[in-house]
């Protein structure tokens, strides 16, 4: 009998653990490329779109109040307002006005 | 003027339009790889059958200077014509005018065709190859597009919608290929995206080349926005004919059928599925060891790969399959997966053809990543496709059918019409591994030594529970039936469901979780 052309047999196979049961199989690309969750730290002021860093209003050591204004950040011509998600300090700056930023960038670490 | 004189006046008009864009202009469009829109019509279409429509059509624009310019056909070609005698209706937008630009009178020709496909009930075919909306006609470009959405819209499910991206489909043009049923894409050719890499630069500035961010590998691959995906426009075009040879014209027909023959001899049923419900195989094998000559028409082969969907012939007739892949992801169901196999199914549905489901799955995808994408909206989709479906379903069992993966798999709950089950199924609640660790919790960590217990307890599981019987126990599944007699059973099952009637209850539309 010929064997029916069998595509398993140049894979690279891996195991993938579904309630506690070893599946051999294989990957697609965009499985391998997923991102993994991470806890998200309200301390850090991240970008939440990519864009432009209209202004910078506060400086390393500030004090801060909640709800206080931090960046001006241009983004799809909106200027969007960054503000303070509790009362604290500024601990460090990451940006200068009229920098570009990617989505997820680290702005703002407060303390 | 003598009529003479008349028809040599039509044939030198004819001869200027046909052009298009002038001889620069198609040399450019050679130079890119790409063929001529009316080759492309032509080439697609049987010999001498294309008829073309509004071969004189001009634009009326005034502002910016365009009243100063010419636009042969308003760089678009409509028509009919037929493919292996079936007659569809076809546009191509032709790039060697003004860019293939979507002005109002370019739009009008393209509706024209629409309306005609949908009155006269014939397939659509659209050839995409555009630069996009005409910046000098403004809003009567946006007018256009939208009457060409409504269109789409308004032929879904009536009439097969067939879209070829063979060049630039930018920003709002993209959206009527997404609305049809099919979308063909050719490698170093094809570019879909909303905004463009220009933009993404200026605005976002992020670097990404127009193949990375929209080009053919991309969108049968990771986007799923193409369903085929071919290395030259002739291959593509092939792809287009075959898939016509499997479907019918309109919702009201049946798809043609073929002399019957058998599967190819090398295709052994009883030698594909290892026994070990943990061990990966193709299960394209097993669809092409079941149908007709063994010739099995894969749709979205690149994208969300654990689930296999396409055209196959049983007995001559067209029938769909949606069948679990244990070779990629242990075939489990996700978002992407889940996506794959509804939009199929309400196709086959809405076109009289008969879903075939294959299935081998251990259950859902775990993780943040797939609850956060919306695992459950996109699952639900799966449920929902086979719930409505009123077209003849036919469902297999292979090996594992776990969990929620085994409702959702066409099962008897959602009405599938036969469920037939191979005697290497297993059919329950989940895993024996899974299962086993939560009903014998107690004496598996009470017991002296756990891992010894924990393995017979697994054992003992499996034993009992890991078979097609308790399902067949309760008439869930109708038959426990081996593996050489699936394809007899099959068509014996096609054969006395073709009068299949059922309707619901009356409503406008249900509310599917899109």
């Amino acid at each position: 009998m010929r064997k029916p052309k069998d595509p398993c047999d140049k894979i690279k196979y891996k195991y993938l653990l579904l309630e506690g049961t070893r599946y051999k199989t294989t990957f697609t690309r965009k499985f391998e490329n997923r991102k993994p969750w991470i806890q998200p730290n309200p301390m850090q002021v991240t970008a939440f779109i990519p864009g432009l860093i209209l202004k910078v209003l506060v400086e390393p050591g500030q004090e801060i109040k909640a709800g206080q204004e931090l960046l001006v950040l241009e983004a799809m011509k909106m200027k969007n307002q960054l503000k303070a998600p509790a009362d604290g300090r500024v601990k460090s700056v990451m940006v200068k006005e009229g920098e570009k930023v990617p989505k997820d960038f680290l702005l703002v670490e407060l303390e | 003027m003598p009529l003479k004189r008349k028809i040599k006046e039509l044939h030198k008009r004819r001869q200027e339009v046909l052009l298009g864009g002038g001889e620069k202009a198609i040399e450019k469009q050679i130079a890119m790889g790409k063929l001529t829109a009316r080759e492309r019509v032509l080439n697609i279409l049987d010999e001498d059958s294309f008829h073309e429509y509004d071969l004189f059509v001009e634009h009326e624009a005034r502002d910016f200077d365009m009243d100063k310019k010419i636009l042969h056909g308003d760089g678009v070609i409509i028509g009919t014509g037929t493919i292996f005698g079936e007659p569809v209706c076809i546009f191509a937008q032709d790039f060697t005018v003004a860019g293939g630009s979507l002005g109002l009178m370019h739009a009008r020709k393209i509706t024209k065709i629409m309306d005609h496909a949908l009155k006269m009930r014939m397939p659509l075919i659209g050839i995409n190859d555009s630069g996009g909306a005409r910046i000098q006609e403004g809003v009567n470009s946006l007018a256009g597009y939208g009457e060409i959405f409504f269109r789409n819209t308004l032929s879904s499910g009536v009439i097969p919608q067939i879209s070829v991206i063979l060049g630039p489909c930018a920003g709002g043009a993209v959206y009527s290929p997404a609305l049809t049923d099919f979308v063909f894409v050719v490698d170093k050719i094809s570019k879909m995206f909303i905004t463009g890499p220009e933009v993404i630069r200026t605005v976002l500035g992020e670097e990404i080349s127009m193949e990375e961010l929209g080009g053919a590998r991309v969108h049968s691959e990771i986007s799923g926005n193409a369903h085929f995906y071919a290395e030259s426009e002739d291959q593509c075009f092939e792809q287009i004919k075959k898939l016509i040879t499997f479907i019918p014209r309109s919702n009201t027909l049946k798809a043609r059928t073929f002399e019957p023959r058998e599967p190819k001899p090398e295709y052994k049923i009883d030698k594909i599925v290892p026994g070990d419900p943990t061990q990966p195989y193709d299960v394209r094998d097993v669809v092409k060891a079941i149908i007709d000559d063994s010739d099995f028409f894969e749709i979205q082969e690149m994208w969300a790969r654990n689930m296999v969907i396409g055209f196959g012939r049983m007995g001559g007739k067209t029938i769909g399959f949606v069948c679990n892949q244990p070779l990629v992801l242990a075939g489990v169901l996700d978002v992407d997966s889940s996506d794959k196999a509804a939009r199929f199914i309400r196709y086959c549905d809405a076109f009289n053809i008969p879903i075939v489901t294959l299935v081998d799955l251990p259950g859902y995808l775990p993780g943040a990543e797939q609850e956060h994408a919306g695992v459950i909206r996109h699952g639900a989709k799966v449920l929902y496709a086979y719930s409505e479906a009123t077209v003849q379903k036919m469902t297999v069992i292979l090996r594992k059918a776990y969990g929620g993966g085994y409702i959702a798999m066409n099962s008897r709950h959602l009405r599938a019409d036969f469920v037939f089950a191979w005697p290497s199924a297993e059919i329950a609640v989940m895993g024996p591994e899974g299962a086993a660790n939560i009903i014998f919790r107690k004496e598996i960590t009470e017991a002296p030594d756990p891992e010894k217990m924990r393995k017979q307890k697994v054992k003992e599981y499996k034993e009992k529970f890991a078979n097609p019987y308790v399902a067949a126990a309760r008439g869930y599944i109708d038959s426990v039936i081996e593996p050489e007699e699936t394809r007899k059973l099959l068509l014996h099952a096609i054969e006395v469901s073709a009068n299949k009637a059922i309707s619901g209850p009356k409503k406008k539309h249900g509310i599917p979780p899109f």
